[in-house]
Formats: structure tokens, sequence, C-alpha cells
């Protein structure tokens, strides 16, 4: 090949092997295939309310239930304290943030395995996958939230200035989700096990998260730097904070949020270097 | 004229075990990181491929089953990294290795188009600027809200067709999808790739249809092994192809493993069954196929293809072409005949097999070429007449009145 024009070559795409471990993200090409991100996200929205007899009711049913048995459970007879507020007002927005979470990672571990011929047959950025398997659940949130105010109206529960925060901690949530998302939907083409170990996963990280229970539960702990391990003690905190106004997030929050940058990070890096094996191997 | 799609060197190394296998899990993969330094045994699916396809150029890719093809595509494409080399497109590429990826049976028609135009590469305003087009190429209008599971079979590709086929890229990649659908549907796809072509976009064609490849595309290269044997002028490349398909009466296969189905076995006999190595072209022929079906299929089929030495396609016919035949649907082992009335003239045929669904192929491939031998009366005629067929025919000349000498 002669040299070519700069426009020009701004047209070819090559395929080569990859050196190193280390892949950096195409974001022009990622750009390019943007709305590719909504379309696995609307399918995502569209199959899961497919002949279902509630529909979208699902979204409330799901995190109410899960309210009433933790605030019996846990409120009542455990009797765990909850930075004093109402126990069900607590609960209710750790569990519709811990639900989101939970399962927008069961979806993204399972969005490049879920149908094969995607990877095998058709070429796109294979990050959007899992990428698109972290927002439809931003729906059923977005429903919970609602009922978290009808809570907050009725338990005499009001925010702060904090609130302005909220949407930051949501999009942590996100991003950490997607970190996580990265990392098991990429195993997952490579070892099935990790659809056995997700659920289980899931189940550990609940009750290491502050969902049922408030950080300050665990304040004088020698723990306490290992439980700041987990992403999800920042966001939780922070988001309870600006909805409810409980207790600001401490020093070991900002350890908790570095913990999730980094899962975001190497979850990123990981899925590049898996990906070139992912249509030989699925 | 400009190149469109170059690839140097370009290579692609299967570790056995990889590919067709089950799925890895956590333990095979810590045990076999311990041996993975201690080479396992590899495969070279592609190897030292140099090509340069220019724009507009329509390329046909032949080879046996195994040679390479979907891998080279799959390279061009850029689903699955070379391990060796490098390829260069320019332009958009749109594959069409399958009809219907991504299609989702919850889903309406119209979410589908939607979703599956995006995995092909299409813009939402792309799609919606097309929507009507597709749709009524497909005829499917009515059906639009209705969800893909309560398609009909010819429904569901008509429609998965119809969105490749709005596709507008630079580079256009085909596997095999000509060969899908009934006789209308394969028309629509030839007379789509033609009109691409007319747009001067660049097609990579893979098909087990020589005829179809030599009406289609000017150049082809043939795969073998890995490595390219010949890239030429598809008419040559074609009899090459031919000429090289193992000679005999008899063929014996080897299927991958894991496969739900596998043909065995291939051969010729006479009509009482015994294997028929010189077959004369005024005797009866059957071909007998041996087949091992491991799950239960009901739509699986099996056609037999009789090509020229040019590759033209003499007899093409199905198992559920013949209704009084019973099917092969059912698990276990099958001896299929098929038997061929005295039709064709003397001279070299080869003996093509399709094993497969709708959906899916199992086997597709030449498997053997033989010399049908002139009838012992033919030897008396002293002209070879050119002709395809030659089956009994009857002359008969009736005297309608004697002319007087003068």
């Amino acid at each position: 090949m002669t040299a070519r024009p700069e426009a020009e070559r701004a047209l070819w795409t090559e395929n080569k092997p990859s050196r190193g471990w280390f892949q950096g993200l195409d974001v022009r090409e990622l750009l390019r295939y943007r709305e590719l991100v909504l379309f696995f996200a609307v399918k995502e929205l569209k199959v899961r309310y497919k002949q279902t007899l509630f529909g979208v009711g699902w979204a409330l049913i799901q995190p109410l239930a899960a309210m009433a048995i933790f605030s019996v459970v846990f409120g009542s007879f455990a009797g765990l304290p909850s930075d004093g507020l109402p126990y069900e007002v607590f609960v209710f927005a750790g569990v519709g943030l811990w639900l989101y979470f939970s399962n927008a990672i069961r979806i993204a571990s399972e969005s490049l395995v879920e149908d094969a011929s995607l990877v095998t047959k058709v070429y796109f950025p294979r990050m959007l996958a899992p990428a698109g398997a972290v927002l439809p659940g931003l729906v059923d949130l977005a429903i919970s939230l609602v009922v978290v105010a009808v809570l907050m109206a009725l338990f005499g529960v009001a925010p702060g200035a904090a609130l302005l925060l909220l949407p930051v901690w949501i999009g942590a949530t996100v991003l950490i989700a997607l970190g996580a998302g990265l990392w098991l939907s990429a195993l997952n083409v490579l070892y099935r096990d990790i659809r056995s170990i997700v659920p289980f996963l899931l189940q550990v990280w609940l009750f290491a998260s502050p969902v049922v229970f408030p950080s300050s539960l665990i304040d004088d702990s020698p723990e306490k730097q290992l439980y700041a391990l987990n992403p999800l003690v920042g966001v939780l905190d922070g988001f309870r904070w600006s909805l409810l106004d409980a207790p600001p997030p401490g020093a070991e929050d900002l350890l908790s949020l570095a913990s999730g940058v980094l899962l975001l990070v190497t979850g990123l890096a990981y899925f590049r270097h898996a990906e070139r094996q992912f249509a030989d191997q699925i | 004229m400009a190149a469109a799609i170059v690839t140097e060197g370009l290579g692609k190394r299967y570790r056995l075990g990889e590919r067709g296998d089950a799925y890895g899990t956590l333990r095979s993969a810590l045990s076999g990181a311990m041996r993975r330094r201690h080479s396992r045994e590899q495969l070279w699916a592609l190897r030292d491929v140099d090509l340069v396809v220019e724009q507009g150029e329509v390329v046909g890719v032949i080879g046996r089953n195994g040679a390479g093809k979907t891998t080279l595509l799959k390279l061009i494409t850029r689903i699955t990294e070379p391990t060796t080399g490098v390829a260069r497109m320019r332009g958009r590429v749109g594959a069409l290795l399958e009809v219907g990826t991504g299609f989702h049976f919850e889903l309406t028609g119209r979410e589908n188009v939607f979703f599956n135009g995006a995995v092909l590469g299409m813009s939402r305003a792309e799609i919606e600027r097309r929507f009507d087009e597709i749709v009524e190429f497909a005829g499917v209008g009515r059906f639009l809200d209705t969800p893909l599971k309560r398609y009909s079979a010819g429904m569901y590709l008509r429609l998965a067709f119809s969105v490749a086929a709005h596709l507008e890229p630079d580079i256009v990649i085909v596997d095999e999808v000509l060969a899908v659908g009934d006789a209308e549907f394969r028309h629509r796809c030839t007379q789509r790739m033609a009109e691409l072509q007319r747009e001067q976009r660049t097609i990579l064609l893979v098909s087990h249809d020589l005829a179809a490849l030599q009406n289609l595309c000017a150049r082809s290269i043939l795969l073998d092994r890995g490595r390219v044997r010949a890239d030429g002028p598809t008419e040559e490349v074609v009899r090459l192809y031919l000429s090289e398909v193992a000679e005999g009466s008899a063929a014996v296969l080897e299927g991958r493993a894991g496969q739900p189905v596998e043909l065995r076995g291939v051969q010729l006999t006479d009509a009482a069954g015994r294997p028929s190595p010189a077959p004369r072209r005024d005797d009866p022929l059957v071909i007998r196929l041996d087949v091992e079906v491991r799950e239960r299929m009901p739509d699986l089929d099996l056609s037999v293809t009789l090509l020229d030495e040019r590759g033209v396609r003499l007899l093409n016919d199905a198992l559920s072409d013949n209704r009084e035949a019973p099917g092969i649907g059912h698990p276990g082992s099958y001896r299929v005949s098929l038997t061929l009335e005295p039709l064709l003239a003397a001279g070299r045929y080869t003996l093509g097999v399709w094993l497969g669904t709708a959906t899916d192929d199992y086997f597709r491939g030449e498997v053997l070429s033989f010399e049908l031998l002139p009838a012992a009366r033919d030897r008396e005629h002293p002209f070879d007449r050119p002709r395809l067929a030659d089956p009994p025919l009857t002359w008969d000349v009736a005297p309608l009145g004697e002319r007087v000498a003068l």
C-alpha cells in the first residue's frame, strides 16, 4: 500500500493481533455505535415485560415485598438501628438502590452469553451489551423513588439540601454496576461457572452493604476498613444522606468510592483484554 | 481503482478444543493454565492470506468444509482477531453471516427490525427512513405488531433478510445466506446482490452454489486448509476445485464432534446395492448416504446435487421434495438412497450433499466426483455430441409416401 491522503485514511479500519494487556478504549468507535446501547437497553425492557400479568407492576412489587420482609425480620425481630429514621423508610431507600444494582449485574453478566450469535455473527463494540444491560433498571429505580417519596411523606421524613447530589450517587451506582457487569459478562463468556457464582455473590454483597443496617453500626469495629472496600458502601450512604437527610458519608466512604473507581477501571481493562477471545470461546 | 479490502499475511490459529468444544469451566482453565506453555495441539484455520480486493469487485470464496472460508469472513468483519497479519477494510463493512442475528421471539416484527438493524450497524434514522421499504420487501405488513414467535419460518426468514438487504455498507460480506429459503426468496437475494453490484459496492461471497458464483463473481478465491490455493477467474477456479474433489465411488467423512447430525459416508451403488466403481450412463445409479442423527429435529432435511464440470447444478433434490419418503427427524442411524434413472450424458460429475434445517447447515459440500461411462452401445457412434442429458429417447420415422425417382 502506498501512502494515503489523511482524509481517506480515516475511512480504513484494521483488524490485527492486539499486543500487550492494556488495549485502551476506542472512544471514536464507541461514539459511532452509541445508539446501540439504547437499543440493547430498550430491548431488555421490552422483553422483560412481554407476556407478564403485572407488567411494570413488578417494579413496585419486588421492592415492596423486600421492604416488608426486611422491616419485620431486621427492623422488628432483630431490632437493627436505622440512624434515627423510621426503619421502613430507611430500608426501602436502600432496597431500591440495591435492587437496581443486583438486577443490573444479573442482566449484564448474561448479556453476552444469552445470545451467542450476537458475538459470533456480527461485529459491534462488545462492551455495549453489558453497558446496555445496566440501563433498563433505572426505570424501576425511578418508580421506587416515587414510592420512597410517598413513604417519606407518610412518615414525615424530609430531605435536606444534599438532595441536589442525588444524581451523583445514582450515576456512581450505575458506573459501579457497569464495572462489575464488565467483569462478570466477560468472565461468563470464558467460564460458565459465573452463572452459578452470581446469585451467591449477590447474596454476600447484600449483607456486606448497608442495605438493612446503617454504616454507623460498624463504626467502632476493627473491620471498618475492610467493610469500606465495598464500593456500594459509599453510594448507599450518600444516597440515604441525599434522600433522607441521614448522617453524611464519612472518611471511609472515600475509600469505598475509590474502590468503585478501581472496579470500573479494571473491569474496562479486563473486558478489553478478554474480548478478543469472545467469538472463539463463546 | 482503489483497494477496498487488503489482507497481509493474515492467519488465525485455534487451539484444538477451543472451537466446537463446550465452553470452558474454571477448573479446566486452572488446570489448563499449567499446561498452556507446553503447546496443545494447534490448528491454523487460515494462514498467510494476502488478498487485495478492489472497490466494486465481487469476489467468490470457495472451499471445502473447514477450508477457512468462514474464518476469513470473520476476520474481515472484525468478529474475531487474527493471530498473525492484518486485514484492512475501507468504509463500512456490512456482514450477513446469518439472517436474523439478535432477533428475539418475544418481540414484535417492528421491534425486531429496529434492533436487528441496529446490530447490523444501521442508525435509528436510517432504519426509520427505510422502514416501509423493509416491511414491503418482506411482505409481512399485517403482522408487524405480532410477536415473532407467531411467525412462520418463511415469514421470519423474509423479514430477517429484508433488514439485511437494506443495509448500505461499502463492503458486503455474505456467507451462504443465499442457500436458505424458498425459490422466490433466493431469487430476491440474487436480485439484491446484482443491485449492490451495480451500486459499485465491494462484495465478498461465500457459497457452495458454484453456478451462482459464476453468474455473480468474475473472480473467485479457492481456499484449501487455510491457504489460498487459487485466485482468478471464477470459471477456472471452480474447475480446479471440482477437479480436486475426491475421486471414486465412496467417501467416508469425518464429522465434527458434538454435531447433532453427521453425514458418515456416501456411496455409489447399482440398483442391487453393489458398489459401483464404474457406473455406465444407461444403468440406474443409486446414491447412498449414511446419516447419524443424535437429536430430534423434525425439520431436518437432506439434499443431493449433481454438478457438471463447470459447476452447473444438473440435479438438486431434497428428501422433503418426495412426500412418500419417511423423514429423518428422529435420533438414529439412517441409510438414505436416491435412485437416478438413466438420464445424464457420459462425463465427469461431482456429487454434493447438504444436511440441515431451514436455519442451520450441518453439512454442505461436494463429497465425491466420478466418471459416468458411456453405455455399451455408445461405442458404435463415431462422434461424441456435446450434451448435458442423454436419457433413453425414442426416435421414429414414418414414411409418408414414396417419392418416385424419375
